[in-house]
């Protein structure tokens, strides 16, 4: 059942919106650092907690039936979600424990060596850099990035010349955690494809604004994180096609993934279990589960057309205040509503304690890509990032306080 | 007064612009660089401690960070440069100098900054109920610790 878009209503599901800092109503805008979450995702974690927890794959008891069929019905949910099929969904920790199990796992495939190449982004969360790097390093690998221009978009002009014969991996994010801005999946699939490279998707960004269709997509392999979409701590989803998730050995080992173990050896389950050592977050798959049936309830295009248009007023209103460097400013790209900025004269920490006083609740600092803000010749940015639940005035609120921020440090404005 | 204008007094926001000590001199037979980062925002300071017979006769340093590491660093140079008069503070004042403001800056706001003690850096005091900002005031002065260790 759709419901009708009313951020009113959609707010209403919201507890933690009630909350007031400092005697200012909570104007939450850190919702890609970490999302806030509906009733429905504590209601499922605490009904399955208080109903149905048991041990899941094991036992011959009523409570360990419920909660095995619970937890296999969260990942036909999460498959769903981004139009797969469930053996295709790996439960990891986070998008940050999916990305260290495909490089991990690729590594102990000796599926890389001296000589070949490991293509990024200067756009990485250093989550999908640093387990390319690890890998680089373990294997000789080199690895190589596709520069990000002055507007924020990716050099697809470098792209051509850095995806070559050598090119094992491309892994890129499908919207950059500082920029906002949505980069040319299937373009940078192609180039890949065509040279027989693997690719890796960080679906962080994407996944709580954008509908995604992944098999579509022509990637091989993708992640995103639950808590980022309204969901638990503890839990992502790794999604890979058959052939690629058949092929990869278990980065983790131990219980729950094997079918034969002797003293000596052991022969392991098929995807997703192989790669799903050890007790997992079971009741945080319901609640990420209950998450993604709470937003696809939403009427998801009236959703979209909301937070685009929340995108636009908080750009174009940025734009207004003088000494304000957006990261990312461009219209080229489609975009989700999440902005990065620096205040010309006011460190991003002193702006982010100052909105804090107005109840305004930003990330600040360098958002995990140090290699991006080195290359904007920053060491930290304030980033504001909106949500289903986010209001105009709410925006409104946040650029009023922004536009304060510098006289309250006394940064003079350049002529 | 405002949490915020608590936090950011006149005093801080002028040390943050006029920032005593800044920019680093030439070592002398008994100088110490130090380098320290904030890992969580970037923040940096490079101070350089300059020690002659037991005590504290020089400090200067670089960096970029927030108004609160600027202005606590220059807080601890106008610092030393009062208590310490032409001939520098000795070390063991200087070491329970930073032993007190450690101490009053990680008790949540239970023990505040005294002026006769600690000058312009009293007016750090604020930063003492904000945790998150606990790391940036404490930067210059833990960079000194451990110079005068290395010196």
């Amino acid at each position: 059942m759709t419901l009708p878009f009313d951020v009113d209503v959609v707010r209403a599901d919201f507890p933690i919106l009630e909350t007031e800092v400092d005697g200012h109503p909570l104007v939450y805008l850190d919702s890609g650092a970490t999302s806030q979450k509906p009733r429905a995702v504590l209601d499922a974690e605490r009904d399955f907690l208080s109903r149905a927890n048991a041990a899941v794959h094991r036992g011959a008891h009523t409570l360990a039936a419920e909660a095995t069929e619970l937890f296999e019905d969260a990942r036909v949910t999460v498959a769903e979600f981004v139009g797969a099929e469930p053996e295709q969904i790996v439960w990891a920790s986070g998008a940050t424990g999916g990305l260290n199990l495909v490089a991990g796992s690729l590594g102990y495939a000796g599926r890389l060596r001296e000589g070949d190449e490991i293509v990024v982004t200067e756009a990485e969360h250093h989550a999908n850099l640093i387990p390319w790097q690890e890998l680089a390093r373990r294997t000789g690998a080199r690895l190589r990035h596709i520069p990000v221009r002055e507007d924020g978009t990716l050099d697809m002009d470098a792209a051509d010349s850095l995806i070559g014969a050598r090119t094992k991996v491309l892994a890129f994010p499908h919207v950059s955690n500082v920029l906002g801005i949505v980069n040319p999946v299937a373009d940078l699939v192609a180039r890949a494809q065509a040279v027989g490279a693997l690719t890796v998707l960080d679906a962080c960004q994407s996944a709580p604004h954008l509908a995604l269709d992944l098999p579509a997509s022509g990637v091989d392999l993708a992640v995103f994180s639950g808590h980022k979409v309204y969901g638990p701590y503890g839990i992502g989803a790794l999604w890979g096609r058959d052939e690629v998730l058949d092929a990869l050995p278990p980065f983790t080992t131990g219980g729950s993934m094997i079918t034969t173990v002797t003293l000596d050896e052991a022969e392991y389950l098929p995807p997703p279990q192989r790669f799903e050592a050890g007790t997992q977050p079971v009741s945080q798959a319901v609640g990420f589960a209950a998450a993604l049936r709470w937003l696809g309830a939403q009427d998801l295009a009236a959703a979209h057309a909301h937070e685009a248009a929340l995108e636009r007023r908080m750009r174009e209103g940025l734009r207004s205040i003088p000494g304000i460097r957006l990261l990312g400013d461009t219209d080229a790209a489609e975009r989700v509503a999440l902005q990065a900025f620096a205040v010309e004269g006011v460190h991003a920490h002193d702006v982010g304690q100052f909105l804090d006083s107005r109840g305004v609740a930003v990330r600040v600092g360098h958002h995990c890509a140090q290699p991006l803000h080195r290359r904007f010749g920053l060491t930290a940015s304030v980033r504001a990032s909106a949500a289903i639940h986010t209001t105009a005035d709410e925006v409104d609120t946040f650029l009023d306080a922004v536009s304060g921020v510098r006289s309250f440090f006394g940064a003079e404005v350049a002529a | 007064m405002s949490g915020l204008d608590a936090l950011y007094q006149e005093l801080i926001l002028d040390h943050a612009k006029n920032r005593r000590g800044f920019g680093l001199d030439e070592p002398g037979a008994h100088s110490a660089t130090v380098h320290q980062r904030n890992p969580i925002c970037g923040d940096e300071i490079t101070l350089r401690v300059t020690t002659e017979d037991d005590r504290v006769a020089s400090v200067t340093w670089e960096g970029a960070g927030c108004s609160i590491s600027q202005a606590s660093a220059s807080m601890l140079v106008a610092l030393l440069r009062e208590d310490g008069g032409d001939d520098g503070m000795p070390l063991p004042d200087a070491q329970a100098l930073i032993e007190r403001f450690r101490e009053a800056l990680r008790s949540r706001g239970k023990i505040p900054l005294d002026e006769e003690t600690f000058g312009d850096a009293s007016a750090l005091s604020g930063v003492s109920k904000y945790t998150a900002r606990v790391k940036c005031a404490m930067l210059a002065w833990v960079a000194l610790e451990e110079g005068l260790r290395q010196a």
